[in-house]
C-alpha cells in the first residue's frame, strides 16, 4: 500500500519503527507485559519471584515469536494476521506449542523438568496453561487491534490522496493555465482598452471558473445550461482570438430541460480550439449542436479548423498539451460510466475539413415536440 | 532608429503590448504586427528589425519555429540579426528552456516594471552593437547559441531510436534502413529520405523524426536537413557564415545554415 506523503494528522508522533527494529520493539513489549503477568503471578502464588520471571517470559517470548512467525506467512511477504478464523487459531497453536517450548527452555536452565510432575497432577497443568491461554489471547488481541487500527489509517490516507489527486486532474485539464493566463492577460488590456466589455468578459470568467469547480459535485444538469457554460467559454475565445473565432450553437427548445452530465462537451469544444481552430492561420468556425435521433440524444461539436491528422502530427511539437488526451479519456469515461454501452462517442473528420465530435446518449423519456 | 515587430495572434495583447512598448519605450517604431508564426518570418524579413517580440504558442509555425527560420534566412547583406524576446502565458517546458538558454522572454499577463527592464537590457545590447559597428557583431554568436540550445532541448522523453524507414514508391513499400540514409530533407507534410540510389517520401514531420535518429550519427544541418554525418565529404564555408557540403553518395550540394555551421568549425 502507498504511503502518503504526508502523514495524517491524527498519527501518533511516535510511530513505531520498520523492520529490525519494529521486531525488537514489539519484543520488548512482549516482555514487558510478561513481566508484569509474572509480578501478578508470584504474588498470587507465593512463588519465588525470580522463577516465575523466568518461565513466564520463556513461555510469552515463544508464544510470540510462534504468532510473529504466523503473521509472516501472508502471501506476498506482507506481515498480517490470517484473515478469518485462521487468527485465533495461529493463537491457539502459538499458545500450545509455545507453552511446551517455553517451559522446555525454563526447565534447561533450571536444571529441572516439569513434565512428570504434570503428568502426574493435570490440574497443576491446567492452572498454569490456563492463565497462559488467557493472557496470550489478550495480548494478541491487543497487537491486533493495533495494527487493524494502523491499517485502516493508512487505507484511509491512501484512499483520500487519491481521491485529491483524481479532482486535481480534472480540474487541472479544465483550469488549462495557458488558457488562464492568456484570458487574464486579455483582460488586462480591456480594462485599459474598454472597460464595460472588460467587464463582460470577466463576468463569462467568473461564470466558467464557478462552472468548472462546481462540475466535480454535481451529476447532472439541464441541456440549456450546458450550453450557456459552453458560451462562457467560447465568449471568452472571442475575445482572445478576435476574428479569427466564429461560434454558433443550436439548441432546439425541446430539449433545453433535458439533463446531461456537467461540463460533458467542455474538453470537446476545448479540443475543438485548442488542436483544431487556433493553431490553424486564418479563421475558422465551431458550431454546436443537439438534436434528438428518435430515443437518443446526438450532441455534436463540428470545426473548421486544420483537422485530426495535422493535430495528432504536431502533437511532439506541443509538450505543453498533455490535457488533450485526458479531456478525451475522460469523456470516455463518464459516458461508460453513466450509461455503459448505450452511449456513444465519436471524433471523425468532418466532411469538408475540421473535425467533428459526436456523443450519442439514451433519453430516458423523450420530451414531446 | 530602433525598429520592433510585435508576432502575437491574440489582437488584443498585441494591442496591449504596442500601447504598454510606447510608453516604456517611447522612440521604437513598431512595424505592423504579424497575425501569426509564418507572417512573422515574412514580416520580419522584409521589415528587418531590430528586435523581435514572438509569442510562443501561434497559428502556422510556433514562435520558436519563427526565431530558427528568422535567423537562418536572415540575409547576409542586412546587418546583425534582430534581438529575440519571447512572450508566453504559460509553458513550464518553454520557460525552463528559456532559462536554461538565457533567452530574454516576457510572461503574459506583461508586467509593465518587467517589460522596461527588458527594454533597457535590449537598449544596452543594441548600443554596445552600434559602438562595436563594422567588426562582426559579438551578440550574433550569442543569440545562435542560445537559440541553438532551445531548439535542441528535448521536448519529451526521447522515443525508441528508428532502425528502419518505411516508404511507399508507387503501390510497393520500400523498407529503408536508417544507416543507408544520406539525408533528410522536409518537405512540407513530409520528408524525403534520400539514400545513395534512391529517394522516397514518408509522412511524418522532420521535428518527430529528429529524436528518433542516433544523435551523433545524424547531424541537423538546417532547419529543414538532418544529413548521416559519414555521408558529408566536404563542407565550405561561404562569406554569409553559411557552410556548402559536398556528399560522397550524392551529386548534389546541401546548404548549412548559420545556426548548424558550429558543427563544421574544424575548418
Amino acid at each position: 500500500m502507498p504511503q502518503p506523503a504526508v502523514p495524517p494528522p491524527t498519527a501518533p508522533a511516535l510511530e513505531p519503527p520498520r523492520g529490525l527494529a519494529d521486531l525488537l520493539f514489539r519484543g520488548a513489549q512482549v516482555a514487558l507485559v510478561d513481566l508484569a503477568i509474572a509480578g501478578l503471578v508470584a504474588t498470587i502464588s507465593g512463588n519465588r519471584f525470580g522463577r516465575v520471571v523466568l518461565y513466564t517470559e520463556c513461555i510469552g517470548l515463544s508464544i510470540w515469536a510462534i504468532v510473529e512467525m504466523g503473521t509472516r506467512m501472508r502471501p506476498g511477504g506482507v506481515r498480517n494476521w490470517p484473515p478469518g478464523w485462521r487468527g485465533p487459531a495461529l493463537v491457539a497453536v502459538a499458545c500450545a506449542l509455545g507453552y511446551v517450548a517455553g517451559v522446555t527452555v525454563a526447565d534447561t536452565i533450571f536444571g529441572y523438568s516439569s513434565w512428570p510432575n504434570y503428568l502426574r497432577r493435570p490440574d497443576q497443568l491446567a492452572r498454569d496453561f490456563g492463565p497462559t491461554v488467557v493472557f496470550s489471547t489478550v495480548v494478541a488481541g491487543a497487537f491486533w487491534a493495533r495494527g487493524q487500527a494502523r491499517r485502516q489509517r493508512a487505507q484511509v490516507a491512501a484512499a483520500a490522496h487519491e481521491a485529491t489527486r483524481a479532482r486535481l486532474d480534472m480540474l487541472q485539464s479544465q483550469l488549462e493555465p495557458h488558457m488562464l493566463f492568456n484570458t487574464l492577460a486579455n483582460l488586462r488590456a480591456l480594462i485599459a482598452a474598454d472597460a464595460p466589455r472588460a467587464q463582460e468578459m470577466l463576468d463569462h470568467l467568473i461564470a466558467f471558473l464557478r462552472a468548472t469547480l462546481a462540475a466535480s459535485r454535481q451529476s447532472e444538469h439541464a441541456l440549456s445550461e450546458e450550453f450557456a457554460r459552453l458560451d462562457d467559454y467560447l465568449a471568452l475565445m472571442r475575445v482572445r482570438m478576435g476574428e479569427r473565432l466564429r461560434t454558433s450553437a443550436s439548441l432546439p427548445p425541446a430539449l433545453a430541460a433535458l439533463p446531461v452530465p456537467p461540463l460533458l462537451l467542455q474538453p470537446l469544444v476545448e479540443n475543438a480550439i485548442k488542436h483544431g481552430l487556433e493553431p490553424q492561420r486564418g479563421p475558422g468556425e465551431l458550431h454546436v449542436q443537439a438534436c434528438l435521433d428518435g430515443a437518443t440524444l446526438v450532441l455534436r461539436v463540428a470545426d473548421t479548423g486544420r483537422g485530426l491528422d495535422a493535430a495528432a502530427q504536431a502533437r511532439p511539437r506541443e509538450p505543453a498539451a498533455p490535457s488533450s488526451g485526458f479531456g478525451l479519456v475522460q469523456v470516455r469515461e463518464r459516458l461508460r460510466t453513466l450509461h455503459g454501452d448505450a452511449a456513444r462517442f465519436t471524433l471523425a473528420p468532418r466532411a469538408g475539413g475540421g473535425t467533428l465530435a459526436e456523443i450519442r446518449l439514451p433519453v430516458a423519456a423523450p420530451p414531446h415536440s | 532608429m530602433t525598429t520592433a515587430l510585435i508576432a502575437e495572434d491574440e489582437p488584443l495583447l498585441a494591442q496591449a503590448l504596442r500601447a504598454e512598448l510606447a510608453r516604456a519605450w517611447p522612440e521604437l517604431q513598431l512595424l505592423e504586427p504579424a497575425v501569426d508564426g509564418d507572417d512573422a518570418v515574412e514580416r520580419a524579413l522584409s521589415g528587418r528589425p531590430d528586435v523581435v517580440f514572438l509569442d510562443i504558442r501561434m497559428p502556422g509555425r510556433s514562435g520558436l519555429e519563427a526565431a530558427e527560420a528568422i535567423v537562418e534566412d536572415w540575409p547576409g547583406d542586412a546587418g546583425a540579426l534582430p534581438l529575440i524576446v519571447f512572450v508566453t502565458a504559460y509553458d513550464q517546458y518553454a520557460l525552463q528552456a528559456f532559462e536554461r538558454a538565457a533567452v530574454d522572454y516576457l510572461q503574459k499577463p506583461v508586467q509593465p516594471a518587467r517589460l522596461v527592464s527588458c527594454c533597457a537590457r535590449l537598449r544596452e545590447t543594441l548600443a554596445l552593437r552600434a559602438a562595436a559597428k563594422g567588426v562582426a557583431a559579438p551578440d550574433d554568436a550569442a543569440l545562435l547559441h542560445r537559440l541553438r540550445a532551445l531548439l535542441g532541448a528535448p521536448a519529451e522523453a526521447a522515443p525508441a531510436a528508428l532502425t528502419v524507414l518505411q516508404a511507399s514508391i508507387g503501390s510497393t513499400l520500400h523498407m529503408i534502413p536508417v544507416d543507408e540514409v544520406v539525408y533528410f530533407e522536409a518537405a512540407d507534410k513530409y520528408v524525403r529520405v534520400v539514400t545513395g540510389e534512391r529517394e522516397a517520401l514518408i509522412r511524418t514531420s522532420l521535428r518527430e523524426l529528429l529524436p528518433r535518429l542516433q544523435p551523433g550519427k545524424f547531424w541537423q544541418v538546417h532547419r529543414g536537413i538532418v544529413v548521416r554525418a559519414d555521408a558529408i565529404a566536404t563542407a565550405t564555408r561561404d562569406d554569409s557564415g553559411k557552410v556548402l557540403l559536398t556528399l560522397r553518395q550524392r551529386p548534389e550540394r546541401l546548404v548549412a545554415s548559420r545556426l548548424y555551421s558550429h558543427l563544421f568549425r574544424g575548418t
